[in-house]
């Protein structure tokens, strides 16, 4: 109990930290970011009434000196309020948000896992049985892992979507059809939702190989895995049980920062394929300045990235007790 | 994390500066002994080359001009863009500023960690436990979001303000791997003694500690090189930022502007991402070498042992 407490503390902090960071950072320009903002909005004939003000009340500039303006910001940000999108005008930001964000979730949570067993099961495998032909994947590995995301998604669209014609070439569901949870839909969801999720499956699939070889060529070398063998256990079990299971903590402990990547990387990944997620709508945002649509869907992915990692913390504890005990 | 303890613990403390210099006297040795590091070096030298010499050979990259959205021929051997611009000719006047972009984070963001990671754990007490936690907490914040949103706002004119924002957002992942390496040694008994016999602190960081941190922070500052090119990719072809400077993510987000796919213009998008990932992957090879200098288990010399476990499974087989 105290370990969740303390871990939950700290990803509040990490939040607390975030949205900070998120508001002192434009300040350190000088100038007035959102009067740039709406000059730029009128170039584009796109700045609704009234946005000043909440652009004012985002940025924290509309009253008192920068103590009250950054805490009426974090009371504007506890309450959800992020006010209006200026692109999708009138529909307030958090349900654009409520829209968008279960699509990159599903994609983003469907795909992460798959490639986790992948990569961790072929990386033990590639360290178990080293110099042999599962070693000559490393090089291979080595440039999945160093490929961007979206360049990978261009590559996948040319060839299964441009010159064959397998899959569907943007969207996230057919457009024809009605978003409800009949079979036609889901099947259309799915079929749309493959190539970007190969895509991340590919993407990642390195990094998690690479880590569990390595950590399971300096496992087995352990005093343990010595005893195990000393005593005739079968190697199977030797692979499972005493060095697999020990070379994967470090993965799991990786995995805040590889969440981080991969948010990135699909953010990016999803303009490829016009899919209609959370990365999606912070592109629209962007290109049409839209600046509340951007911290509202930048508070909702930290949350999001915080939350999964919070969740990936407490299993830490349960599949490793000693954890729990530490410092 | 364990990897990094275990693999100081092999070396002996008080031989391990000496140990480094050697072996970066014997640079070359090891690289003839790491085909991997070998080639990475090739690698990284190859676009390094290019980022020199090849303003010798393209004067004017932008230049308008060629036959549009043409394929590789022999006059362009890698076609032309839909607006009439040769690909290799931007592909090599890229190289420069997406390297600039790369080193300049990965030295600033290396700099930082250093200050924080090694600094903050040497001195210990309350000033480290709030680095520690102000390192976790930049650790766990997904960097391309709040790039995009600060971005946006500083409206990056060049890439000067892109390689800030890259470095500030990614100095933590090094700078806690340093911290508990720190940790570590800072109560070995030669950092003891320099410390009883008076040498001042810096000193004693600079003289005693830094060496034998050398080899991580190398490695730290390749893995930002990285992640700050793919990073300057991806924000590149989101349009964040200059859209006009000369970068392989530039190339990528206009080919993706004017319908590349579409067209089948193959010949545009494929050069510059190879690019990224071929500069990436000779980054990370040589960070395998460095990996296999340290933990001499992960060396591809196969040792008695693993003799041994397939004699296991052979028979077990059998």
């Amino acid at each position: 109990m105290k370990y969740f407490i303390r871990k939950l503390g700290f990803y509040l902090v990490a939040l607390w930290g975030a949205v900070t960071i998120n508001f002192f950072l434009p300040r350190l320009i000088p100038g007035n970011p959102a009067e740039a903002l709406m000059s730029r909005m009128a170039l584009n004939g796109s700045a609704p009434p009234g946005e000043y003000k909440i652009l004012l009340r985002l940025f924290g500039l509309d009253k008192g000196n920068i103590v009250t303006q950054y805490w009426s910001y974090l009371v504007q940000i506890s309450h959800f309020n992020f006010g209006v999108s200026a692109t999708q005008f009138p529909t307030p930001v958090t349900s654009i948000i409520y829209h968008s964000l279960p699509w990159t979730l599903m994609l983003i949570g469907t795909s992460t896992v798959l490639s986790f067993v992948i990569g961790t099961g072929l990386g033990a495998l590639a360290g178990w049985k080293r110099n042999r032909f599962l070693d000559a994947i490393v090089p291979a590995t080595t440039f999945l892992t160093a490929t961007p995301y979206f360049w990978l998604a261009l590559l996948f669209l040319y060839f299964f979507g441009v010159i064959n014609h397998f899959f569907p070439l943007n969207g996230a569901y057919d457009p024809t059809l009605n978003p409800t949870w009949n079979w036609t839909f889901v099947s259309s969801a799915i079929q749309h939702a493959f190539l970007p999720g190969l895509t991340l499956v590919v993407a990642q699939l390195g990094g998690w190989l690479l880590s569990m070889r390595n950590m399971t060529l300096t496992t087995l070398s352990e005093d343990f895995v010595w005893t195990a063998e000393a005593k005739g256990i079968a190697p199977r079990r030797i692979l499972l049980g005493y060095a697999a299971r020990n070379a994967i903590l470090p993965s799991v402990t990786g995995f805040a920062i590889s969440l981080g990547f991969v948010v990135s990387g699909s953010i990016v990944m999803e303009m490829v394929f016009s899919y209609q997620g959370i990365g999606y709508q912070l592109l629209q945002a962007v290109q049409g300045d839209d600046y509340s649509l951007m911290q509202g869907i930048f508070f909702f992915i930290s949350l999001a990235v915080l939350l999964a990692n919070l969740m990936v913390d407490l299993l830490y504890g349960f599949i490793d007790p000693r954890t729990r005990q530490a410092r | 994390m364990t990897t990094f303890a275990q693999t100081v613990g092999t070396s002996s403390p008080t031989s391990g500066s000496k140990r480094i210099r050697s072996r970066i006297r014997n640079g070359w040795g090891t690289l003839r002994r790491s085909p991997r590091m070998f080639t990475g070096v090739i690698i990284i030298a190859l676009f390094v080359l290019v980022a020199i010499y090849g303003a010798l050979f393209v004067h004017d990259a932008n230049s308008f001009g060629a036959p549009i959205l043409r394929g590789p021929s022999l006059h362009y051997p890698l076609g032309t863009t839909q607006l009439g611009q040769n690909v290799l000719s931007q592909l090599i006047g890229s190289t420069g500023p997406t390297l600039e972009v790369g080193f300049g984070a990965g030295l600033i963001a290396t700099f930082l960690a250093v200050a924080i990671g090694i600094g903050g754990a040497f001195i210990g007490g309350k000033s480290d436990e709030l680095l520690n936690v102000f390192t976790n907490i930049i650790l766990v914040i997904p960097v391309m979001p709040l790039v995009i949103v600060v971005a946006s706002v500083l409206k990056a004119g060049g890439i000067g303000p892109m390689i800030l924002v890259i470095a500030f957002t990614s100095w933590a992942g090094t700078a806690r791997i340093l911290r508990s390496l720190t940790l570590s040694m800072r109560s070995r008994d030669y950092i003891l003694a320099s410390k009883v016999s008076g040498e001042k602190t810096w000193r004693v960081v600079i003289v005693e500690l830094l060496p034998n941190t050398v080899a991580f922070v190398v490695s730290g500052f390749i893995f930002t090189v990285i992640f700050a090119i793919l990073t300057q990719a991806g924000l590149a072809f989101l349009g964040v930022g200059n859209t006009s400077a000369l970068t392989w993510g530039n190339m990528l987000y206009w080919a993706q502007n004017d319908g590349v796919l579409q067209v089948g213009g193959w010949w545009w998008f494929v050069p510059p991402g190879l690019c990224i990932a071929m500069l990436g992957t000779g980054l990370a090879l040589i960070n395998f070498g460095l990996d296999e200098m340290l933990n001499p288990r992960l060396r591809s010399l196969r040792p008695v042992r693993t003799v041994s476990h397939e004699f296991d499974g052979e028979s077990a087989g059998n």
